[in-house]
């Protein structure tokens, strides 16, 4: 029982982490026909920003805002300068994102080594609490309310703000928003620095959990481009199930059959696409 | 009376709820010439999509020749003798005009599974395709490269990739787009051609070829048949000019 | 031997005198790594350039292969030669599975669900240690040897490799002509035309995967010979990447163009594990610098340059726009 509950709060962990990653990723994907691949690199490259800023004498919480800010700024730039050329050519697309991400990678290995470092939870955080027989530690806790927030954050930003309801429509038919007056322009920059920000955000957040370590991106975006393949590219809500059924499979698949975890990830993927190809609650994606 | 080439019943199709075609029925006799009407939006080329299984409508059931339809992928509906052109220009630009035709040829043979042998190398495929070319006074540019080919030549083009599969129902989405005075005799000549036995239904915006061409007129109107009949009896029909005119 | 074919002829005549000239092993070795990386290419070439299906997990292919044959015939103790047709046959069966996956999907959905396909494959090499021997892989992978064919000696490797080059040359190059390399790029440009024509789309891009897959391996088999060793670097991103690299830069589409990419970009990687450690910066920067400089590529970059070459001499300009021909 005790295994179950803490393995559980562990997959809502990762859940959470893996919303912050796909989330992102799905809305530029959504709004602008761009899957962006250096959005794993983007995660770890958090990941490094706020452990050199904690090691730089700033706080855990300001260090996650400064991460996520840089992170963000360098999605806007990459959106403005290279990408906004190339939306709906796939080859292009990959080959640049994909070239972005391996600068990216390939910077931090220069920069930080190749050792894995620890990026300290913050002192508030630390110890554990009970939940039932389970001892479960603090910042865990943390990250799952804190991810949940967030979810609820961009659901209501989508939902109830104009900007949201521009996003809606530009994905629905990004013709059409041009039509009724959207500058498409001001939004794809503001949705790009907005997704490549939870990134680095989710980087910083998720540093204490999985430690920051070279192969991070490779690790991440797999699992990011699960969770879009899953849950349908282009939808919150998409994200949000497809995060927390990933979250769910591979932490329980790394526990159970530690050295078939990444194999089981491939049976919700088939099982999904046999019966639908757009994912559970996304557009064709095509 | 024999039974219809095409039978379409309580025919429904919603995008999201909201219905692009609702409950059509439809009858159209062998060797007959059909013209769809409607405005924009009436639902003409989703009723064509149905036909030739691009879309799966919501309801409803189509057959031809006696053969049910839906539910079929497009290449199974071809086999049974249905051919259909785009509105929308839909041709192999990086290909000659021939070796279009040959494509399309090649479509309803098993000789299109070969891997090894070259394309054009197949027994008679070429005079067949230029034969069909014939048809469409396109033979003597039979081997140009379709993007170095003039718009109007591309529009009969896109007839030839229908006829080449010798269909016994050909669905001509506003063959005459965009084509100059001249090119629409020209291709009024060619449809003119097409074997008596075959049914044609036309989609066309120009009232002058159209009505000379179909017998009977279907009229369409968000996504419903307002009325059916003979040229006379629509041109008479109030309905006509009260769809077209708003009234 | 007609004028296509002798280029080829000329080109794998003279990577096979290699050996004949130099004594140096660096380069004979130079050579085999640019054939086997070249039947690679073709192989994807299959996907991206005719099939129109951009694929980033190409590595699965080759890494499926040289992991069965290398624990064939190190861990099984098969004797090479019988690893071989087993890994052959195995990456097939596998690859057919996973096109029921990827095949559904095209554009951005192919490139996502084969890159995952492929970091899956990878993270099964990576972790399931027992088995791959995890990071470390696995060594000491024997090469067939018989008495006709001392495949240990570098020289005869590379013929083995170029004799495998030259059979993917003609294949595929029968292919592309033939009546189902024609009905791949038109499921490629008018998908919606093919299945109204009687076409099977699906069942052509799937003959386009395995014809993919097929290549892929061999080109595994040779590098797990090759080597003499796996590893799951061999499947991962940057894997991957090198073979599109190796397309973008030889041009997609053409039967030369992987050959020449290969060629570029095993000599790049060469001179760069030689200059400087940076080979996934490099080839990052090589991306972005191949994208900002010609956006549409570098084969249609070199075909608009020879449009205009070709517009210097007065040819009839031919009527593209539609309503504006002049009536008679």
């Amino acid at each position: 029982m005790t295994f179950w509950v803490s393995q559980s709060l562990n997959s809502l962990a990762l859940g959470g982490l893996l919303f912050m990653l796909a989330s992102g990723f799905s809305l530029i994907f959504g709004l602008m026909r761009v899957a962006n691949l250096a959005h794993g690199a983007l995660f770890m490259l958090g990941a490094y920003l706020g452990l050199a800023a904690v090691k730089a004498g700033l706080g855990f919480w300001a260090a996650a805002l400064t991460s996520a800010l840089l992170v963000g700024l360098l999605g806007g730039v990459m959106e403005r300068t290279l990408l906004r050329r190339l939306a709906g050519r796939t080859l292009p697309q990959v080959l640049l994102t994909l070239g972005i991400a391996f600068i990216i990678a390939d910077a931090c290995l220069m920069l930080w080594g190749g050792d894995p470092m620890r990026l300290p939870a913050p002192p508030e955080l630390s110890g554990a609490v009970r939940i039932g027989d389970a001892v479960f530690p603090r910042y865990r806790v943390f990250v799952i309310v804190a991810s949940a927030a967030i979810a609820l954050a961009l659901w209501l930003l989508m939902e109830r703000t104009r900007a949201g309801a521009m996003i809606r429509a530009a994905v629905d038919d990004v013709g059409m928003a041009q039509a009724i007056g959207i500058s498409s322009s001001t939004l794809f920059t503001a949705v790009f620095c907005l997704g490549t920000a939870l990134a680095g955000l989710g980087g910083v957040i998720g540093g204490p959990i999985l430690s920051v370590y070279p192969s991070l991106d490779q690790d991440m975006l797999p699992l990011a481009l699960l969770v879009v393949i899953l849950g349908g590219a282009g939808s919150l809500a998409g994200a949000f199930v497809g995060a927390y059924a990933i979250g769910f499979i591979y932490t329980f698949g790394q526990v159970l059959v530690p050295d078939l975890a990444y194999v089981i990830l491939f049976l919700p993927m088939v099982a999904v696409l046999s019966v639908a190809p757009q994912g559970l609650f996304g557009r064709r994606l095509g | 009376m024999a039974e219809p080439a095409l039978s379409i019943t309580g025919l429904t199709k919603q995008f999201g709820g909201l219905p692009a075609i609702s409950d059509i029925r439809l009858d159209i006799m062998t060797g007959e010439r059909h013209l769809l009407l409607g405005p924009n939006g009436a639902g003409k080329t989703t009723l064509f999509n149905l036909i030739c299984g691009d879309l799966a409508p919501t309801a409803g059931s189509i057959r031809l020749f006696g053969n049910e339809l839906v539910g079929l992928p497009p290449r199974k509906r071809t086999a049974f003798g249905l051919a259909r052109t785009y509105q929308i220009l839909t041709l192999f630009p990086h290909e000659t005009i021939c070796r279009n035709v040959m494509l399309a040829l090649n479509g309803l043979r098993r000789g299109k599974w070969a891997a090894w042998s070259a394309f054009g190398s197949q027994k008679g495929l070429r005079e067949e395709a230029l034969a069909v070319l014939e048809r469409v006074k396109l033979a003597d540019y039979a081997d140009r490269q379709v993007a170095q080919t003039a718009y109007g030549d591309r529009r009969r083009l896109e007839i030839a990739m229908a006829l080449a599969l010798s269909p016994r129902l050909l669905l001509l989405d506003e063959p005459l787009a965009g084509l100059s005075r001249d090119e629409r005799v020209t291709v009024q000549d060619v449809l003119g051609e097409v074997p008596a036995d075959v049914t044609v239904v036309l989609i066309e915006h120009d009232m002058d070829v159209a009505l000379a061409f179909a017998e009977r007129i279907t009229l369409l109107h968000h996504g419903r048949v307002v009325t059916t009949g003979s040229r006379a009896d629509i041109a008479a029909d109030p309905r006509t000019k009260e769809v077209y005119l708003g009234a | 031997m007609s004028a296509r074919v002798l280029p080829y002829a000329v080109v794998l005549a003279a990577m096979a005198m290699v050996p004949l000239v130099s004594t140096s092993p660096f380069y004979v070795n130079l050579v085999s790594q640019i054939a086997i990386a070249a039947i690679g290419a073709l192989g994807l070439n299959v996907l991206v350039g005719h099939a129109g299906l951009n694929s980033l997990g190409f590595a699965v292919f080759p890494g499926l292969a040289a992991y069965l044959v290398a624990w064939l015939s190190t861990v099984g103790g098969i004797d090479p030669v019988t690893a071989g047709i087993f890994a052959l046959a195995g990456t097939l069966a596998v690859s057919a599975l996973f096109a029921l996956v990827a095949l559904r999907t095209t554009g951005l959905g192919f490139v996502m669900i084969t890159m995952a396909l492929c970091q899956i494959v990878w993270g099964a090499a990576y972790r399931w240690t027992s088995v791959t021997g995890g990071d470390n892989g696995l060594s000491g992978v024997p090469r067939p040897g018989a008495s006709l064919l001392p495949l240990e000696r570098p020289e005869v490797f590379l013929w083995l490799c170029l004799a495998v080059l030259a059979l993917a040359l003609v294949q595929l190059g029968h292919f592309f002509e033939s009546p189902l390399g024609v009905a791949l790029r038109g499921a490629r440009d008018q998908p919606r035309r093919m299945n109204a024509v009687g076409y099977d789309v699906w069942r052509i891009r799937f003959a386009a995967w395995m014809l993919a897959a097929a290549w892929g391996a061999a080109a595994g088999l040779l590098y797990a010979w090759y080597h003499q060793f796996v590893s799951p670097h061999m499947m991962a991103v940057t894997a991957s990447a090198e073979v599109l690299l190796m397309l973008v830069a030889g041009g997609a589409g053409t039967l030369a163009g992987p050959l020449i990419g290969a060629a570029l970009v095993v000599l790049l990687k060469n001179l760069a594990s030689i200059w400087i450690e940076r080979w996934v910066m490099l080839l990052g920067f090589t991306f972005v610098v191949i994208v900002v400089l010609m956006p549409d590529g570098i084969v249609p970059g070199f075909t608009r340059l020879r449009g205009w070459l070709r517009r210097l001499k007065p040819a009839p300009a031919p009527t593209l726009v539609p309503r504006e021909r002049a009536d008679g």
